[in-house]
């Protein structure tokens, strides 16, 4: 097969894997600092409870992150060789603020926020606790200024094939970056939100954990309730923006050929990349020209002006509806469920079993969402990796074999599958009994402790 | 020489300390990850415990090291890990098994502990072989002929020892009783596969690589060389004498530990200086791969700033974690 796709399956494969954890602890870390901050003001052990329980799912879900992220930092290497030696002058140093202002605060008081109680006083606890939820969000941030710089290239200048920098503001506050950085950190939340409200649903089904789990539940709920409408106007603003900087991406979304005015919107259809068709269309005459330019005779740029230069149509297409079918149903489940909540006091023997079973099963909802996000954005760019400048095709390895990457990418594809079904089973059981992964006499010691260092800090 | 001549040394430096540290670090620990099968059910926890707070921290030395190779020297990422796709892949499996087999085991059902245990051994089998073929391979320069895989191997096989004798003097430091007895004598059990492994690289570097034979073996410089095997091999002499005594279970726990770093930092010493100023051996110098000042500069002031930072609250963490390892328990 040809390397060059297999190289990008397998980039394609080992990020999918990669930012599925990340999305889960970049929101996580916040999160449990407001449950710790919750248990040190009411001394509510159920608060306790919460913290002890989701700092299990943090530290499992960090270790993924940071060991499929060792495997990204490789990736650059030997599956784009080009891509470094062309824009290593941008790349290289975004990528290395991450290591050293990102990855080092989050690796070193990791250790601290997980183990260090009973070592460290309260105070610093903390303190380690926003050292590393800081230092997710921090490399977020450099991580997307280098994929919104790749999608919305500003700030350098093309000398001999070689970037160079120009402007460092301009480069890392390119002109997606923020949309970008905004809908990501969001979409953290939100997959953060419905993972504590699901797993919390399914506590409550098990008849577990009957304190806390209505007090997770009730969190993630009103999250997800409060994100999920800011997310939804950014995403729209994200749509614009993309309109303006890179128009193929938008009528692949769209599945737009032609260019027209007063485009329809299509609610479903099937787009043929060959035949440079849709078939089975079902469409809103003029809504796409009105969603995207706010008027209904807006002109709305086709494919078929962008020859040999736009994305395939049917990825883009399917998968954006996926994301902002799922925006959507996160929006209705999370208004209805907590108003359903609110109305019975968040009693558990009183919440709907339906509600809970809803709940349940959009656990892993935001995972389907950014996933689908990434494949609008990522396949969206091609056939550049650096869009409008630089082709893929010119930056992927031509001395690798195409049978090592294939027997590679065979290996890291048989591992993440194995390791997905270990950590979603892992959860589900941690869930099913909490009582094995909190010893409640742990428990009682560490509030015992607590109580301690509290009484010595209001003392001193 | 010119500030930006010297910024690709500076780089070059900066990259050999990152991976330095990382085979200490991660080395012991790796090490620990070797012993595993030896050790009974609640020992098990006890070397688990003695790492659970620093892994992380360690590993994120190779991201750094391999993150300044990608960022100032792109052009010899390129070559190396094109050069070492497999070897990459089979570490960086490993690697992963290892480090979620470590968080996977203490939550999952005791029936499953078993094999999360056995998966964690055998993930830090592959990546420190895998890493010892690496080294192999890239000390050799990538040459081809019969002698170079064989080399190779023998390093794959001499770099899993030396972690293994790394390891057990870590835990020589942070454990006592029964388990610190024991450590000792898996110490004094990879005393020896170091030793003939050290010996044997040492010979056959320089008949494989006639860089490497020319920078050792000239007038006058052998005599001020010869500094740093001696040193390496009073180091390893001295710990093998410390680990019969028995104030090695008491006062002077930490002695083995630190004397295996001085072996380690002074083979390291040994091979930057086989190696210099190439990044790959023969055919790339440093400066022929380095990237452009302007980026380089960039990149500076963030280490500038960072580098202290991060070596202020690693000194805190292992002081936090400072002792004779306990259970570890998520607050
Ligand atoms: C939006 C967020 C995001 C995105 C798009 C990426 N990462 Fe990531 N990465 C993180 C957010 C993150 C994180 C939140 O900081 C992680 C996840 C869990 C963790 O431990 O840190 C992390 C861990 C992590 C690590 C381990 C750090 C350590 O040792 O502590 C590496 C080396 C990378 N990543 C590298 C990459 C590369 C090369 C990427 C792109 C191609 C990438 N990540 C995409
Ligand atoms: C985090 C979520 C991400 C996901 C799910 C994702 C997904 C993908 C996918 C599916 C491809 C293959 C596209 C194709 O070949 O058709 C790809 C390519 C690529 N992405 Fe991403 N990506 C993510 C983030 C990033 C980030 C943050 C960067 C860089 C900073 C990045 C850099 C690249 C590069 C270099 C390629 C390969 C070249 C190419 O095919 O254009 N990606 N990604
Ligand atoms: C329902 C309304 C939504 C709209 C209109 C929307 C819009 C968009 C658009 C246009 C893009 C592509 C941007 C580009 O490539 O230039 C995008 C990407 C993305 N979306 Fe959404 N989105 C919505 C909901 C969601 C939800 C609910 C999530 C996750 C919980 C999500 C997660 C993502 C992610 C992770 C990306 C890729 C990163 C990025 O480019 O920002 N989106 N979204």
């Amino acid at each position: 097969m040809d390397p060059l796709i297999l190289a990008r399956a397998q980039f394609a494969a080992n990020i999918t894997f990669h930012i599925l954890f990340p999305t889960i602890t970049i929101a996580l870390g916040w999160l449990l600092m407001f449950f710790r901050w919750r248990w040190l003001r009411t001394h509510d052990g159920a608060w306790l409870a919460a913290y002890r329980f989701w700092t299990k799912v943090f530290a499992l879900s960090f270790a993924l992150g940071v060991v499929s992220g060792i495997t990204m930092s490789f990736q650059f290497g030997t599956n784009w060789p080009g891509f470094m030696e062309k824009a290593g002058n941008v790349a290289g140093p975004l990528l290395g603020y991450e290591v050293l202002t990102a990855f080092f605060l989050e690796a070193g008081f990791l250790g601290v926020m997980l183990f260090g109680h009973g070592r460290v006083s309260e105070r610093i606890h903390m303190m380690a606790s926003f050292f590393v939820a800081f230092g997710t969000t921090v490399s977020a941030f450099w991580i997307l200024a280098l994929n919104s710089w790749m999608q919305t290239p500003a700030g350098h200048e093309v000398i001999d094939g070689v970037f160079h920098v120009k402007s460092w503001a301009e480069v890392l506050f390119n002109p997606s970056f923020p949309y970008r950085f905004t809908h990501m950190l969001l979409a953290s939340g939100l997959t953060c939100a419905f993972l504590m409200a699901g797993l919390s649903a399914w506590q409550l089904l098990r008849g577990q954990a009957e304190r806390s789990a209505p007090k997770v539940m009730r969190v993630g709920l009103t999250v997800a309730a409060l994100l999920i409408p800011v997310q939804i106007f950014v995403g729209d603003l994200h749509g614009l923006n993309t309109l303006k900087h890179q128009p193929q991406k938008i009528a692949a979304m769209e599945g737009v050929w032609e260019t027209e005015r007063g485009a329809p919107l299509l609610l479903f259809a099937v787009p043929d990349d060959k035949a440079r068709t849709n078939h089975f269309e079902i469409a809103i005459p003029k809504m796409a020209s009105l969603v995207l330019t706010h008027d209904a005779d807006g002109e709305i740029k086709g494919l078929n002006d962008f020859p040999d230069a736009h994305p395939p149509a049917a990825p883009l297409f399917f998968a954006f509806r996926v994301m902002v079918g799922m925006g959507v149903l996160m929006l209705l489940v999370s208004w209805v469920g907590w108003w359903m909540g609110r109305r019975v006091g968040w009693a558990p023997q009183r919440l709907s079993r339906g509600l809970l079973w809803v709940l349940a099963g959009m656990s892993f909802s935001g995972w389907v969402a950014t996933v689908a996000g990434w494949y609008v954005t990522e396949i969206g760019r091609q056939p550049f990796i650096v869009y409008g400048l630089l082709r893929t095709a010119d930056v992927a390895a031509t001395t690798v074999p195409s049978s090592m990457i294939a027997l590679s990418l065979a290996m890291y594809v048989t591992l993440y599958l194995a390791l997905i079904v270990a950590y979603v089973s892992v959860l589900k059981y941690m869930a099913e009994k909490p009582e094995d992964v909190i010893e409640p006499d742990a428990l009682e010691r560490a509030e015992g402790r607590a109580a301690a260092a509290l009484a010595k800090g209001s003392a001193t | 020489m010119t500030f930006d001549q010297s910024l690709p040394l500076i780089f070059m430096a900066l990259m050999g300390i990152s991976m330095l540290v990382y085979v200490i670090s991660d080395g012991y620990d790796l090490g620990v990850g070797l012993l595993m099968p030896r050790a009974n059910a609640t020992e098990k926890d006890v070397l688990i415990a003695s790492i659970g707070p620093f892994w992380d921290a360690n590993e994120t030395w190779l991201v750094l090291g391999i993150g300044i190779l990608l960022i100032a020297f792109p052009k010899a990422h390129g070559l190396v890990l094109t050069q070492l796709y497999l070897p990459v892949t089979l570490m960086l499996i490993g690697l992963m098994l290892r480090g979620v087999a470590f968080d996977f085991r203490v939550k999952a059902k005791d029936v499953h502990k078993a094999t999360w245990d056995r998966l964690f051994f055998a993930g830090s089998l592959l990546a420190s072989m895998s890493q010892g073929w690496m080294l192999g391979r890239y000390i050799s320069g990538f040459g081809s002929g019969w002698n170079y895989p064989v080399f190779a191997a023998a390093i794959a096989l001499a770099l899993p020892a030396a972690y293994v004798l790394l390891g057990a003097a870590w835990l020589i430091m942070k454990t006592e009783g029964e388990l610190q007895r024991k450590a000792i004598r898996w110490a004094k059990l990879a005393w020896w596969p170091v030793v003939v492994g050290m010996v044997l690289i040492s010979l056959s570097t320089p008949w494989i690589s006639a860089t490497v034979r020319q920078r050792w073996f000239e007038l006058p410089a052998i005599i001020a060389l010869s500094a740093i095997p001696l040193t390496t091999a009073i180091a390893l002499v001295a710990a093998r004498l410390v680990l019969d005594r028995p104030i090695v279970r008491k006062e002077l726990c930490w002695l083995p530990f630190v004397l295996l770093i001085a072996v380690f930092v002074f083979g390291f010493l040994g091979l930057a200086y086989s190696i210099y100023p190439f990044v790959v051996i023969d055919q790339l110098t440093i400066w022929q791969a380095a990237s452009s000042p302007a980026a380089l500069k960039v990149i500076l002031i963030g280490v500038c700033i960072s580098v202290p930072a991060i070596a202020a609250y690693t000194v805190f963490s292992y002081r936090v974690f400072w002792g004779k390892a306990t259970e570890l328990r998520y607050g």
